[in-house]
C-alpha cells in the first residue's frame, strides 16, 4: 500500500520544486499509478491548487496545464478542432470517465508509460512540454529522456502547425490498454508515424526519404501504402507482453498505419 | 507522520477532521458511513467507488482524503431523491441483481444525465463503461435508462403500459 | 396465476439500488480485528521457518498464526453435502504449500496499516520443491501435490493421491468404438477451457464474533451457510452447535461462494482470542487464491452415419483441480453428462475422466460447473460435423436433439419430463436471421459477417442429494413470513421463493416476507448452488405453504364452528358456507396465538430423485476484421427452456448476464500463469471482465415447456445459461473464416495470426 508521510498543497511551483528535490518527494499527478504502487513518500506535493487545470487557446498554440484532467481533453472542443479529433479519440477508452476525471495530462506524459494513448497522441501532434527548470523542450525529446528526474512539468504546449492526424488504437477489450497504438500525422513537419503501446514507450518511425515526396504528393495507390506500412512496421521494435505477441504487435502496425495513411489520404482529398 | 486537518462539503454538510496523509477518500468515506461506497479492486479498474467530486464523478479509491480539502463531496447517500427515482426503473427490470455495482453505476448515471440528458444507447454504454457488472446487468440496465429517460422526457409522467 | 409468471420487483431492490449498508463489510462491528493472510510465493515448498518475533512487537499486532498453531484434522473447503466428494485435503495452515498464494500465515491487529506492517517483518525460510505445473504431466508425476499420508477421501471417486488423482471414472453405454468404426463420418477434436474466474463484485468477506452464549458467530458472503457450519466446526475441531452462520446481502457469488474460502481465517481468530475479527479479500486475493473455473481438456470424437444421424459420441476429459480438491470429482462429471444427452438417440457413448492436482490455485465452482467446458467441445464437434456432412447445423440438430419422453442414457438414465429444445431452436434461428446469414457474407472492408449456434443444458439440483426446506408462517396480522436457508445471492431467489410462496397461500407477494439465510433460524437447506434453489427449495416452499394452508383452514374451521369441507378460504377471509359467517386471515392468525394448541407455522424439505434438465439455444452473429482478428458481438439470439418461467424479468437478466459471462470466457478472459507457477492476471487491469462495449446486442426469449417434479412446472435457470457462448462464437468465427478454434479464449491475436498462416 502506497504510504505518505506529509501532504502539501504547493503555493507556488518554486516551492513544491524545492519541496520535490528531496529523493522521497513525489509531484501527485491523478494518482491513479502512484496509488497501486508500494511506494513510501515523503511529502507528497499537490500541484492542484495553481490553477494549472486550464487549457488556453492563443493565436499560435494551446497551452495546457499539467493537472488537466484527461476528461477536459476528450471534451475540449479547441483540441478537437486543432488535433482533427485525435485526442479525443486517444483518450475516450481509457478506462472510464470517473477515470478520466482523475488522470492529469502531466502525470500521463511525466510518467513516460509505454502503454501511454496520451504519449501517442502527443508526438502526432506538434508538441512541447514546459519544464519548470529545464524549460521548454519539444515532446519527443522529454520522451526519449530517461524517468526520475526531479523536475516538474508544468505545461503541454501544442503548436497550431497546420496538418491532419489520425488515431488508432487496437484492443483486446474495449477499456483495456492498447495492444498497439498508432497515430499518424501529416503537415509541414511531414508525414509523422508513432507507435505507441509497442509495448514500450511510444516512437516515431521515420519514413524512407524515397517515400516522402510521393507522400506529399498524394499520389500513392492503397497497395503502395501497404507496402509503405510493412516497411515502417518492420522497423519499429516490438516486444511481448500478456496482451500480445511482437509478431502479432507487428502484423497490427502494418495494418493500422496503412489504415491511418489512407485516411490521411482521404481527408487530403476531402479537403483539397 | 504528520496528520493534516481538513474541511470539506460531504452531502451538504461541512465535515472537519484531522485525517492521516496517506488516506484514502474511500476510507474517508465509508469512516463516515456512507457504505454505498464499495471497494471492488486496487487498480482503479471497477467503478464501485464512483462518488461526485465538485460535482464530477471520480473513483474515490484513487483520491487521497487530503485533496479533497475545500471540495464538495458527493456520495448515493446524499443523492437519495434522484437515486430513488432512478432505481424504480433499474428494479423494474430487475437489473440491480446483486446490487453490488449498483451505487458506483447509479452514480455515474446521475452524472451522465446531468451533462446529456439525452445520450444515445452508445452514448450511455460509453460513459458507464468504467463500471462494471458482473450479474450482468449492462442490457437491463440500459433497458431502465430507456425508460427512465423516456419518462423525464415526458416531463415525470408514467406511461400506461 | 396471480404471482407465479409476473415481473415482480425484487425484494429487495429498493435497498440495493439507494446504496443501503447490507452487504458483509458494512454491517461488520467496527471495532473487529483487521485478518491478513501472509501467502506463498513458490508453487511447491516447505515452510522451514517462521521468524514472527519482530512483527509480534507491533503495536497493535493481537495473534500471529503459523501451521504448527492450527489442528491438524484435514478437511475440505468445497461446499457440498456431506460426505464430501471432495477429497479432505486442507488444513487451516499447512507446512507444505502447494500453490503460489496458499496461506503461510495468519495476522490479526487493530488496524490494517498494523497488520499490513507485521505481514510485511514476518520472514519465512522455504524449501523450494520442484512443482507440476502442466496438467497433463500431473498424471503419475514422480512430484507428489499430496504426498501426505493424512490425506483422505470420503467418497469412491477413483482417487489417488500418490498419483496425483483427485478423481478417475467411466460410464458408458453401448460399444462405441464398434458404433464409431461402422460411423460414415466422424470427428474429432479436443477443446481446452482455462481456469477462468467468476469475479463477482464483492470480493470474498466474512466477520466473526462471540454471543452472549460463547457461540462463534460468522456473518460471510456465502452461498452456503449450512455447508461453512459443517466445514468450520471440522477444521476448528469444535461442535456445530458452537456455530452460527448467517449471510447478509451477497455481492455476486456465481459458485465463487460455494467454497469456503474466507471463513476459515476469522473463525480461527476469533476462536482463539474471543474479539471479533473479519477479513476483507484484496482483488489481488480473490483473483488468485480462490475457486476458479476448472481447467479442462475435453476430447470428443461424434461419428455420424451418410443421412446426419448421429450415431455415438466419445468424451475424455482431464480436468485440473490444482493444489486442492474443491469440486474436482463433481465437475468434470457434468463435462460428459451434461453435454453427450443433448442427442437422444445415440447407438452408444462413452465418458472418460481423470482429475489430476497441480501447483495451481484449487479451483471450484463456477455457473455451468464442468458442463460449460463439456458443452463447448462437444457442441463445436457437432458444427464441425454438420461442415463435414456439408449439412445445415440447424437442421443436423432437429435431427438429432433429445426430445420430450426421451431416456437419456448418458444422464443417468433419466427421462426428459419436459423438453422444449426444439422449439427453442428454432426460434432462436428465426430470431438472429439463420436462413439468410449462415454461413457468413463479406462486407466488402475486409470485414465479414457470420453466424453461429449451438445448444446447451444443465440439472435443476444434484438428485437424491440436495435438500431444499422452508418455514412459513403466519403472522398476527394476516401477512406472512418465510424462513429460508437459500442464499439469494442477485438471483432473486428471495423474491421468486416469494412469489411461489404468494400464490400457494392466496395472497399478495408482498404479504410474504423472507428471511434467511442463517443456521440458527433457518430451516435446512443444502445451499444455492447446482441451479437448484428454484426447483428444489421452490418445491419445499410451496409443499409448506399447501400445509399451512390446511391448518390456517382447521383454525377458521375451530372458528367458524364448521368442518373444514364446509367452509371457503380465498387467502384473506375464510366463510362458514352454511351460515355465511367470516373470519379474516388476521383474526386467525391473531387466534392462534391465544389459547392455541395449533401453530400456524409448518416446515417443510423437499429432495429430488430426478434433475429435470433446462435447455436452451444461442445464436450469434458477429462481425471479424480479417486483418486485426477483432471480432464485433453485433446480436446474441437466446431461448431458454427453464419450464415455467416464475418471474419472467429476473429469468431474462440471469440468461443475459450468464451470456455474458460467456461472452467474456470465450473472448477475453485469459488466464496466464508465469513459468513459476505464479498468476498474472492477479487484478481487473490484468483479467479483463467485460465492460457495457464489449457485449453487442443481447435478446432473450422462452420457451416452456412444463416440468412436472417441480413446483409449478419450473426447471433451473441459473446456469445453462452460460453455456452456449463458447461453441457458437467459435462456429461464427469458423463460418467468417475457415478456422476452428479449440481453445478458449480466442483472442483478436489467434484470429489474424491464423488468417496469415492459412
Amino acid at each position: 500500500m502506497l504510504k505518505i508521510k506529509e501532504y502539501v498543497r504547493a503555493e507556488s511551483l518554486s516551492q513544491a520544486y524545492e519541496l520535490n528535490q528531496k529523493r522521497s518527494s513525489r509531484i501527485l499527478g491523478g494518482m491513479l499509478w502512484m496509488k497501486m504502487s508500494n511506494a513510501r513518500i515523503g511529502t507528497a506535493i499537490d500541484l492542484s491548487g495553481l490553477g494549472l487545470d486550464q487549457i488556453e487557446e492563443t493565436e499560435s498554440e494551446i497551452r495546457i496545464g499539467c493537472m488537466v484532467t484527461l476528461r477536459q481533453l476528450e471534451t475540449s472542443e479547441t483540441l478537437e478542432r486543432v488535433s482533427c479529433g485525435i485526442v479525443r479519440e486517444s483518450v475516450k477508452n481509457i478506462v472510464g470517465v470517473q477515470f478520466r476525471n482523475l488522470a492529469t495530462i502531466g502525470g500521463s506524459l511525466f510518467g513516460r508509460f509505454g502503454f501511454s494513448d496520451v504519449l501517442t497522441c502527443f508526438l502526432a501532434l506538434d508538441t512541447y512540454v514546459e519544464l519548470y527548470k529545464a524549460g521548454v523542450m519539444s515532446l519527443e525529446e522529454f520522451a526519449g529522456r530517461p524517468r526520475g528526474d526531479r523536475d516538474i512539468l508544468v505545461r503541454v504546449i501544442v503548436k497550431k502547425t497546420p496538418g491532419r492526424q489520425v488515431y488508432l488504437s487496437h484492443r483486446n477489450t474495449r477499456t483495456d490498454f492498447p495492444v498497439l497504438a498508432i497515430a499518424v500525422s501529416s503537415g509541414s513537419r511531414g508525414v509523422r508515424v508513432i507507435a505507441g503501446a509497442r509495448p514500450g514507450r511510444a516512437v516515431c518511425a521515420a519514413i524512407p526519404d524515397e517515400w516522402k515526396e510521393r507522400l506529399d504528393g498524394s499520389a500513392c495507390t492503397p497497395e503502395e501504402m501497404e507496402k509503405l506500412a510493412g516497411e515502417l512496421a518492420g522497423k519499429i521494435p516490438m516486444g511481448s507482453n500478456m496482451r500480445a505477441s511482437a509478431q502479432y504487435r507487428s502484423h497490427l502496425a502494418c495494418v493500422l498505419i496503412k489504415r491511418g495513411l489512407l485516411r490521411l489520404q482521404k481527408m487530403q482529398e476531402e479537403e483539397g | 507522520m504528520t496528520k493534516i486537518q481538513i474541511s470539506l462539503t460531504l452531502n451538504g454538510k461541512k465535515v472537519t477532521e484531522e485525517i492521516a496523509p496517506d488516506l484514502l477518500l474511500i476510507d474517508f468515506l465509508r469512516n463516515h458511513r456512507c457504505y454505498s461506497v464499495k471497494r471492488g479492486c486496487e487498480t482503479a479498474n471497477c467503478g464501485l467507488c464512483t462518488v461526485f467530486l465538485d460535482e464530477k464523478p471520480v473513483l474515490s479509491c484513487s483520491v487521497l482524503a487530503a485533496r479533497a480539502h475545500g471540495h464538495t463531496v458527493d456520495t448515493l447517500e446524499g443523492l437519495q431523491e434522484e437515486a430513488r427515482e432512478l432505481g424504480e426503473f433499474i428494479a423494474d427490470q430487475g437489473a440491480e441483481q446483486c446490487g453490488f455495482c449498483n451505487p458506483g453505476m447509479i452514480m455515474n448515471a446521475i452524472a451522465l444525465f446531468r451533462e446529456n440528458p439525452q445520450p444515445s444507447d452508445e452514448e450511455i454504454k460509453e460513459y458507464l463503461a468504467g463500471n462494471l457488472c458482473r450479474c450482468s446487468g449492462y442490457e437491463g440496465q440500459l433497458r431502465a435508462f430507456r425508460a427512465y429517460l423516456e419518462y423525464k422526457e415526458r416531463g415525470g409522467a408514467v406511461c400506461a403500459q | 396465476m396471480r404471482s407465479v409468471g409476473k415481473p415482480i420487483r425484487k425484494k429487495d431492490a429498493q435497498a440495493l439500488t439507494a446504496g443501503k449498508p447490507v452487504y458483509t463489510d458494512d454491517l461488520a462491528p467496527k471495532d473487529c480485528l483487521i485478518v491478513k493472510i501472509l501467502r506463498s510465493p513458490h508453487a511447491n515448498a516447505r515452510v522451514l521457518e517462521v521468524d514472527k518475533s519482530a512483527a509480534e512487537q507491533i503495536e497493535g499486532i493481537e495473534a500471529i498464526y503459523t501451521w504448527e498453531d492450527v489442528p491438524q484434522e484435514r478437511f475440505t473447503l468445497a461446499g457440498q453435502t456431506y460426505p464430501e466428494p471432495s477429497p479432505y485435503d486442507r488444513l487451516i495452515l499447512d507446512r507444505h504449500l502447494r500453490h503460489v498464494g496458499d496461506p503461510v500465515v495468519i495476522a490479526a491487529g487493530d488496524s490494517e496499516a498494523c497488520v499490513d506492517r507485521a505481514l510485511k517483518k514476518i520472514k519465512v525460510k522455504y524449501e523450494v520443491l520442484p512443482a507440476v505445473l502442466d496438467f497433463h504431466q500431473a498424471k503419475d508425476n514422480p512430484v507428489l501435490v499430496h504426498p501426505e499420508d493424512s490425506w483422505k477421501s470420503l467418497c469412491p471417486v477413483g482417487a489417488n493421491q500418490k498419483r496425483n488423482l483427485c478423481a478417475s471414472g467411466e460410464s458408458c453405454d453401448g460399444n462405441v468404438d464398434a458404433v464409431l468404426a461402422e460411423c460414415d463420418v466422424t470427428v474429432q477434436g479436443t477443446y481446452h477451457v482455462k481456469a477462468v474466474q467468476q469475479t463477482m463484485m464483492e470480493p470474498f468477506c466474512t466477520f466473526c464474533y462471540l454471543d452472549t452464549y460463547g457461540r462463534l458467530n460468522v456473518v460471510s458472503s456465502t452461498q452456503i451457510v449450512y455447508h461453512v457450519r459443517r466445514i468450520l466446526s471440522t477444521a476448528l475441531g469444535i461442535p456445530k452447535a458452537e456455530i452460527r452462520v448467517s449471510k447478509p446481502r451477497i455481492g455476486g457469488g456465481f459458485g465463487a461462494k460455494q467454497t469456503s474460502v474466507s471463513e476459515i481465517y476469522p473463525a480461527f481468530v476469533t476462536w482463539k482470542t474471543g474479539k471479533p475479527s473479519k477479513i476483507v479479500f484484496s482483488r489481488k486475493e480473490t483473483q488468485t487464491a480462490s475457486s476458479p473455473r476448472h481447467e479442462m481438456e475435453v476430447s470428443v470424437t461424434i461419428g455420424a452415419d451418410r443421412t446426419g444421424r448421429i450415431r455415438a459420441i466419445d468424451v475424455y476429459t482431464l480436468s485440473n483441480t490444482g493444489a486442492y480438491g474443491e469440486h474436482g470429482p463433481t465437475t468434470v462429471g457434468l463435462s460428459g453428462h451434461k453435454s453427450i444427452p443433448l442427442y437422444g438417440s445415440l447407438d452408444a457413448y462413452r465418458f472418460v475422466y481423470d482429475v489430476v492436482y497441480t501447483n495451481r490455485m484449487s479451483s471450484g465452482a463456477y455457473r455451468g460447473y464442468g458442463a460449460t467446458q463439456g458443452i463447448f467441445a462437444v457442441e463445436s464437434a457437432v458444427n464441425q460435423l454438420a461442415q463435414k456432412l456439408h449439412m445445415d447445423p440447424v437442421e443436423l440438430r432437429m435431427k438429432n436433439m433429445v426430445r420430450e419422453g426421451q431416456v437419456m442414457p448418458a444422464y443417468y438414465g433419466e427421462e426428459t419430463n419436459s423438453c422444449a429444445l426444439d422449439r427453442c431452436l428454432v426460434l432462436t434461428a428465426d430470431m438472429i436471421g439463420w436462413k439468410d446469414k449462415y454461413p457468413c457474407r463479406d462486407m466488402g472492408n475486409g470485414k465479414v459477417r457470420s453466424v453461429g449456434i449451438a445448444m446447451g443444458m444443465q440439472g435443476s439440483c444434484i438428485s437424491h442429494v440436495d435438500v431444499g426446506s422452508a418455514t412459513v408462517k403466519l403472522n398476527e396480522d394476516g401477512t406472512y413470513l418465510l424462513s429460508i436457508a437459500a442464499a439469494d445471492m442477485g438471483t432473486g431467489c428471495d423474491t421468486i421463493l416469494a412469489q411461489m410462496a404468494a400464490e400457494s397461500l392466496m395472497c399478495p407477494v408482498e404479504d410474504v416476507a423472507v428471511s434467511g439465510a442463517d443456521t440458527d433460524t433457518s430451516p435446512y437447506d443444502t445451499g444455492s448452488y447446482a441451479s437448484s434453489t428454484t426447483y428444489i427449495t421452490g418445491k419445499a416452499v410451496q409443499r409448506a405453504c399447501v400445509s399451512l394452508v390446511h391448518r390456517i383452514r382447521k383454525q377458521a374451521a375451530r372458528m367458524l364452528e364448521c368442518r373444514t369441507n364446509e367452509l371457503k378460504f380465498d387467502g384473506s377471509r375464510a366463510v362458514n358456507q352454511n351460515n355465511g359467517r367470516t373470519v379474516t386471515l388476521e383474526q386467525i392468525g391473531l387466534a392462534s396465538m391465544c389459547d392455541s394448541n395449533h401453530a400456524l407455522q409448518v416446515t417443510k424439505s423437499h429432495s429430488s430423485p430426478v434433475s429435470p434438465p433446462p435447455f436452451m439455444a444461442g445464436a450469434v452473429e458477429i462481425e471479424l476484421d480479417k486483418e486485426t482478428g477483432h471480432v464485433e458481438i453485433l446480436d446474441y439470439a437466446a431461448v431458454v427452456d427453464c419450464g415455467t418461467v416464475i418471474n419472467p424479468n429476473l429469468a431474462r437478466v440471469q440468461t443475459e448476464g450468464g451470456l455474458a459471462q460467456g461472452i467474456g470466457m470465450t473472448l477475453y478472459e485469459d488466464i496466464q500463469y508465469n513459468s513459476e507457477g505464479k498468476l498474472r492476471n492477479n487484478s481487473l487491469m490484468q483479467y479483463k471482465i467485460p465492460s457495457r462495449l464489449d457485449m453487442g446486442k443481447l435478446r432473450v426469449d422462452f420457451q416452456s415447456s412444463y416440468e412436472p417434479t417441480g413446483p409449478f412446472g419450473a426447471k433451473s435457470i441459473g446456469e445453462v445459461v452460460i453455456n452456449t457462448p463458447a461453441p457458437a462464437i467459435a462456429h461464427a468465427i469458423a463460418n467468417a473464416t475457415g478456422l476452428w478454434f479449440h481453445e478458449l479464449p480466442i483472442t483478436s491475436e489467434k484470429i489474424a495470426m491464423g488468417l496469415l498462416e492459412k
